[in-house]
């Protein structure tokens, strides 16, 4: 099995989620005998390409203008108006094209011309402008390996136009690869061009791979994509070393922790809720809240309006090893999100022993045993699963041998497996 | 025949530093003692020596007709000692000219009197001691933090053997009245009352350096004349001021040092008279009890506490403190009285104001990005400090 793959990000260069769970399952493809030409917007020639051959989209020179791809250019043309036309043609490449020039009286026919794009592959101010170059990019790449792959597997909106414009051009079978929904990051107050782009993504794709069932429910309902061209594959994780990290306790009263974004998706007010709740009980308990976001303010309001900020405390953005730090000092590790794909860190909690609690209304919630499941919105369930966990180490020794076991079962391996049955199904059933 | 009473306020708070969680349980340390050494050696080199120099010297050509009163928050004096012990002697050497009054408050320049009537008491003793064991003499003479005053508060302290009390002669509360009379405490008229000429006091506190003022540039002959003029009659005219307003808020070189000593020696030229705040006390008959049951104080246009009593975090911030008391008095630890009254100092609480408009700015550098960052950090040092009393 030969797959062309469309990325926005890789490790070690990543901002989010994304660039890890695409490494893996890259990985994970390998062992399972294919092979992956992953092409992302930028790639810095750090990227560990033993599994993967890393393409760089800044180094195409693609064609621009062409008919083929004339409606994806008409949707997101608007965008485009302000940017340079040729921002880094080199000197050759501006020599030759005037040579044509003087000969033809024109570029060739009408509107069309070549032109490298230097990406920024980040989520900046011109996202759009490089999500609809990366599209043409995707054609040139198609054109290019031509023969060389068997299915197109693009991840995430940031790269559907590319997926769409690389089968128009091969005619092979599309696959996208859905790791969160503008549901998700907005609730019900999309942002409609994403949204777009998003439905013209799983409408052109021959098979749609969401990364939880919740995640397919909402492809299938509010995108309205037909359910036999959709199905759920599960993420997996990889943990770079077997050891947990062991940070010094010096606070010897139980940490009830949320790490993450301080945003609507996250339902971090249900956590202080909880937390009010806990400490009439149990007034020994500290909790912390890491992390950043828009709701962070008001979020203090409320835990000073509470009468609980001497065990309520905040850490603001962690790093790498400051993440891995409050994993070591948490007893109890609590993700309520109110709408979340899948959910990665409950699983680097459990690697750290963590006993963790999860919204019922997450990904990992489906394939997680060893957590304590609740609704996010039911506060007094929530602050019983916490008291029961820091109170009971029955409980929480039980959650914490199994929860390692269970996560260190999770692998990539069995994802790729499921993925080229996906692409195997694409490609032979049409539908 | 004029009357000029001069007060100047010194306070350093001890600022706090970067305290996240992770410091928790593991770091003692609370107070930023890079920023505050910074701090009070540059005011001690901008402010209290040169100014200190020129009130020796004005002290002296007018052969003792100069008179000024100061206090120094406790939290100053231990920076002083600490980082800047040429300032403590040069307000020694002022001490000994017997034409300077030192005047009590809180210690730590905290909020004790609203929140804690033991703690106060306990915080005058604490300050009242300090001044006399620095500048032998024994205050008469109390100044709240902030000006804060109510008549509860009057009260309390006359039964600390107080006779006068300095407080801001805020509109609201004095209506047709004038701030150039003395007047006496409501519940206790032996406490006399003497109140800031907000007006006079704020033209050099805030408006000397600010040139979108129409009276910009303030001379010492204009100043004089305003003094002089029939809007401002009466027994004495009480201009209370930061002293870091000299050389510090307002630079050297806006002209400050040879505005104030041309001011004063024009002043005595033309027979104005300096007198202390005891000596207003003694010699002036008040002319009305003020009833104020609400308290006031000199922060913000609105003169009242909700600079530090105005959200739900710096009530959260105040409550959790203060309840801390009886552990503080139980455990006797002079570490532990430390941290308590380094965590008292009203500055901690200004930081967290979200209010939209405030004229203090000038004198209040906030060191947080936002009153959520002040909120947190102080958050994370009171509770390791709760932990530790608890343990």
């Amino acid at each position: 099995m030969r797959v062309l793959m469309f990325g926005w990000e890789f490790p070690p260069h990543i901002a989010g989620g994304l660039g890890t769970a695409c490494y893996g399952l890259t990985r994970g493809l390998a062992r399972a005998g294919a092979e992956v030409i992953f092409v992302v917007p930028k790639a810095y020639g750090d990227e560990d390409q033993r599994f993967v051959r890393v393409l760089n989209a800044s180094e195409v020179e693609a064609e621009y203008g062409n008919a083929v791809m004339g409606d994806i250019w008409e949707r997101v043309k608007f965008i485009h108006i302000d940017s340079n036309i040729v921002p880094y043609a080199s000197e050759e490449e501006f020599a030759s094209e005037g040579e044509k020039a003087k000969k033809g009286g024109s570029f060739r026919d009408g509107d069309i011309w070549r032109e490298r794009f230097n990406f920024s592959g980040k989520y900046g101010t011109n996202l759009m402008e490089e999500v609809s170059r990366f599209a043409v990019v995707g054609a040139e790449v198609a054109r290019m390996l031509e023969g060389q792959f068997d299915v197109i597997h693009a991840h995430d909106w940031l790269t559907y136009y590319a997926g769409i414009a690389a089968k128009r051009i091969s005619g092979k079978p599309l696959v996208v690869h859905i790791h969160a929904t503008e549901y998700d990051r907005s609730g019900e107050n999309v942002n409609t061009t994403v949204y777009n782009i998003e439905k013209a993504g799983m409408s052109a794709a021959d098979r749609v791979i969401a990364v939880s069932h919740l995640t397919e429910n909402i492809v299938v309902n509010k995108y309205g994509i037909d359910p036999r061209k959709v199905c759920a594959v599960h993420n997996a994780v990889r943990f770079a070393s077997n050891e947990a990290d062991q940070a010094e306790r010096a606070i010897p009263d139980k940490i009830i922790t949320f790490l993450g974004r301080i945003t609507f998706q996250k339902g971090p007010e249900y956590f202080v809720e909880a937390a009010a709740k806990v400490l009439k009980r149990e007034p020994k308990a500290r909790f912390v809240m890491a992390g950043s976001g828009d709701m962070l303010n008001g979020i203090i309001r409320r835990v000073a309006k509470l009468g609980i900020s001497d065990r309520f405390h905040f850490t603001g953005f962690l790093r790498g090893e400051e993440v891995q730090r409050m994993f070591a000092l948490s007893d109890v590790y609590v993700m309520p999100s109110v709408s979340e794909p899948f959910g990665i860190s409950p699983l680097e909690a459990m690697k750290s022993n963590v006993p963790v609690i999860i919204s019922k209304q997450s990904g990992v919630a489906e394939v997680l045993k060893y957590a304590i499941k609740v609704d996010y919105w039911d506060v007094d369930a929530l602050a019983d699963a916490i008291y029961g966990l820091i109170k009971y180490p029955a409980l929480s020794d039980m959650f914490i041998t199994k929860g390692q076991e269970e996560v260190t079962a999770m692998k990539w391996n069995n994802a790729a497996l499921k993925v080229i049955d996906v692409y195997k199904d694409a490609i032979n059933n049409p539908l | 025949m004029k009357t000029i009473c001069l007060y100047f306020q010194i306070h350093q708070p001890l600022r706090l530093k970067k305290y996240r969680f992770f410091n928790m349980g593991v770091d003692t340390n609370y107070t930023d003692d890079h920023l505050n050494r910074t701090t009070v050696r540059q005011v001690t080199e901008k402010c209290y020596l040169p100014m200190n120099e020129l009130l020796l010297s004005l002290i002296k050509r007018h052969a003792g007709a100069l008179r000024v009163s100061f206090s120094l928050s406790g939290t100053a004096i231990e920076q002083m000692r600490q980082y800047a012990p040429e300032a403590l002697d040069s307000f020694r050497r002022l001490a000994e000219t017997g034409a300077v009054e030192f005047v009590a408050e809180t210690y730590s320049h905290s909020l004790s009197s609203i929140t804690s009537p033991e703690e106060f008491k306990k915080e005058v003793e604490l300050h009242t001691a300090l001044t006399e064991e620095l500048f032998g003499q024994k205050p008469t003479t109390f100044r709240n933090t902030e000006m804060i005053y109510s008549d509860a508060i009057g009260e309390a302290v006359s039964q600390m053997g107080f006779t006068a009390m300095i407080t801001e002669g805020a509109k609201h509360i004095l209506g047709w009245k004038s701030s150039n009379y003395l007047y006496a405490n409501a519940i206790n008229p032996r406490l006399k009352l003497l109140l800031r000429n907000a007006r006079l006091s704020d033209d050099l506190r805030y408006r000397f350096s600010d040139r979108t003022w129409n009276e910009w540039p303030l001379t010492a002959d204009k100043y004089l004349s305003w003094i002089m003029s029939d809007n401002n009659q009466g027994d004495v005219i009480n201009l209370f001021l930061d002293y870091e307003t000299f050389g510090y808020h307002q630079n050297a070189d806006t002209g400050i040092f040879d505005f104030f000593s041309h001011l004063i020696d024009k002043a005595i030229n033309e027979g104005i008279e300096f007198i202390t705040p005891k000596a207003v006390a003694e010699r002036f008959q008040p002319v009305s009890v003020l009833h104020i049951p609400y308290a006031i104080s000199w922060t913000d246009e609105e003169r009242d506490l909700t600079a530090w009593f105005g959200n739900e975090l710096q009530n959260e911030a105040i409550s959790k403190l203060y309840a801390q008391r009886d552990k503080v008095y139980a455990a006797n630890n002079d570490e532990f009285f430390h941290v308590w009254r380094i965590l008292q100092n009203s500055n901690h609480f200004y930081y967290m104001s979200t209010k939209w408009f405030s004229d203090n700015s000038v004198a209040n550098v906030n060191p947080y990005g936002s009153p959520y960052e002040a909120f947190i950090n102080y958050m994370n040092v009171l509770s390791d400090f709760i932990r530790r009393l608890e343990a």
